[in-house]
């Protein structure tokens, strides 16, 4: 975090990403209260009539993902904000806005899991969930915030990638993020660089909803706008009605997948400290990548040629900044309060020497710069 | 050996990255009012200068209770890590949380304490004024300890101008109870105010165990 334009504050995280999605252009928020995410709704239901928005209380998760849906095909940028017991319930829904191609930014702030688990404390247990949690081969952008400066820039960047893929968003944040309150520059609204979705530019009787184009992302029409089209969650051919056809049906699913890919270096996003000249790295992501920064720095002191990447895109897996890494160091460590999800994924990658090491920390609480420094003086 | 108030040991100055951060930590139970107070300290303290502040919380599903802990970092410098490793300072409520953690005082940090709920009290460094006695005494109402509590830790660490911590209550706390918490503060202070630090230990641990 340095200094940046806007003006100071000292803003909670739950906070900045209720503001930052205001700022993002998001006029609807419905939702459940949760533990640790409650402070999102919390505020937005303050915040949102004061921008002509609506914020609705939904009878339980279900309904809120189905509620931004809905207002979404409106023509409303739309959220929610739940922890993972919610999450588990919005899975159905999260597949219809996937294959309806509906933007929407849906907020996992993780707690220990399974089930109620641990309301009260960080866990980073979900990152698979929020890429495979709903059923069927689809594709999905997962980004992740660290600090409070974070929850700013990636909660508007999450609105941008859901408006110009038509694609869910989800962001995950944790416990500790969203509970920690610091010192932030708060942009400027009028500075935030905001993406709108392409509405049709035809009149509605030539307008076909899900043609395909150069870029894989048909212009989307608001319900109400006087273009009539048909919305499913069978798989559709480019009118928006059920099809059998195996070529619609390979042709709908081919550019679900080649619209993101198209995007990849676009959505992709990670942040190197100290890789430069790095032999051993850090992978980390969330609040654990602030304890990987402070190691870093401790490993400097001690002549360790250290450094991090901090992985703001979870999915679509930023495999060429990864890969990069990997060639370059001989060990690499990736701690998480999982038992080890992203560091799955970073094996996966791996087609060097390269050591990948894992750490896990699943008691509920963050991953100390300590525990990291001990690691990685070991490697 | 006295070592000096301030000057950091061997031991802190090996492990300290930034000698500029500087850590508090309020801990009791759940009820009494730890986030409250941490998260008007932080933000009187993010108010009053060019500082970076981080405060995190710690607590458990209950809502009275369970423990609660709330951290606060200050350092001139963006904050990495967001949690206190060894305080500056720690204040604890009650007898549970004075156990727990006053292990992770720097050897020069000071321990605050509550001595209406603190009975015994580990260390020597140490400054035990009776908060909740005060709180029901001077104001009537034992639910703002915290407040009393808040105005010693501010007259005793010095961290940020009372005069701003009192604006900050003003605007965090709900109107008819404003007058109730700036007094219960204040009386805090006062009480802070009676106690010299340069007369306790400069360490809070022997110098002997220091060594080693």
């Amino acid at each position: 975090m340095d200094k940046k334009s806007g003006t100071r504050g000292f803003v909670q995280g739950n906070e900045a990403i209720a503001e930052a999605a205001i700022m993002a252009g998001c006029r609807f928020f419905a939702g459940y209260p949760i533990t640790p995410a409650s402070e999102i709704a919390e505020i937005l239901s303050v915040r949102l009539p004061e921008v002509d928005g609506t914020f609705i209380q939904m009878e339980d998760e279900i309904a809120s993902m189905g509620a931004i849906i809905g207002s979404s095909l409106a023509g409303v940028k739309s959220m929610t904000a739940t922890s993972g017991p919610g999450f588990s319930l919005m899975q159905e829904n999260l597949g219809f806005a996937c294959i309806a191609e509906v933007p929407c930014v849906v907020v996992n702030v993780m707690r220990g899991g399974p089930s109620t688990g641990l309301p009260t404390n960080p866990a980073q247990g979900d990152v698979m969930q929020a890429r495979w949690g709903t059923h069927g081969d689809h594709p999905i952008i997962v980004l992740a915030v660290s600090t409070v400066q974070d929850c700013y820039e990636i909660t508007i960047e999450a609105f941008n990638l859901s408006e110009k893929y038509r694609v869910p968003v989800i962001l995950l944040s944790d416990e500790c993020v969203s509970h920690t309150r610091e010192t932030v520059w708060v942009p400027e609204p009028k500075s935030v660089k905001v993406i709108e979705r392409i509405t049709p530019s035809m009149p509605p009787e030539w307008y076909i909803p899900f043609a395909d184009n150069a870029r894989g992302v048909p212009p989307m029409a608001a319900f109400g706008d006087g273009y009539r089209y048909h919305v499913t969650g069978l798989i559709h051919d480019v009118r928006g009605f059920p099809t059998q056809r195996p070529d619609e049906i390979e042709a709908f699913m081919r550019r679900l997948f080649r619209k993101i890919t198209l995007g990849l270096s676009e959505i992709q996003k990670t942040i190197s400290f100290m890789m430069e000249d790095a032999r051993v790295a850090v992978i980390a992501y969330g609040s654990v990548a602030r304890s990987a920064r402070r190691a870093v720095l401790q490993a400097r002191e001690r002549k360790v040629k250290a450094g991090l990447l901090q992985l703001i895109t979870l999915f679509p897996f930023p495999r060429p900044a990864v890969e990069e890494v990997l060639r370059q160091c001989r060990t690499v460590l990736v701690p998480e309060m999982n038992m080890g999800q992203i560091s799955r994924e970073v094996k996966r990658v791996n087609q060097t020497k390269c050591t990948v090491k894992k750490y896990n920390r699943i008691d509920g609480q963050l991953i100390t710069p300590e525990e990291i420094l001990r690691e990685l003086m070991k490697l | 050996m006295k070592r000096s108030n301030k000057r950091p040991s061997r031991k802190a100055k090996r492990s300290a990255l930034k000698p500029s951060r500087y850590e508090i930590r309020l801990a009791g139970s759940g009820g009494q009012g730890i986030i409250t107070a941490a998260r008007i300290l932080a933000e009187a303290i993010s108010a009053g200068g060019e500082k970076y502040v981080c405060q995190t919380q710690s607590y458990g599903p209950e809502a009275r209770g369970g423990a609660s802990k709330a951290e606060i970092v200050v350092s001139y410098e963006p904050i990495d890590y967001p949690k206190a490793m060894n305080p500056d300072l720690l204040l604890a409520m009650n007898q549970t949380s004075c156990d727990s953690y006053f292990s992770d005082l720097k050897p020069y940090g000071l321990l605050i304490v509550d001595s209406t709920l603190v009975r015994q009290i580990p260390i020597s460094r140490a400054v035990a004024l009776p908060f909740t006695d005060i709180a029901r005494e001077k104001i009537g109402k034992e639910l703002v300890a915290n407040m009393v509590a808040l105005g010693a830790v501010v007259r005793l660490s010095q961290v940020v101008a009372p005069g701003i911590a009192e604006e900050v209550i003003a605007q965090k706390v709900p109107k008819a109870f404003v007058e109730m918490n700036i007094k219960a503060f204040n009386a805090g202070i006062e009480a802070a105010s009676q106690v010299d630090i340069d007369a306790l230990p400069a360490s809070a641990f022997s110098s002997e165990e220091e060594e080693l």
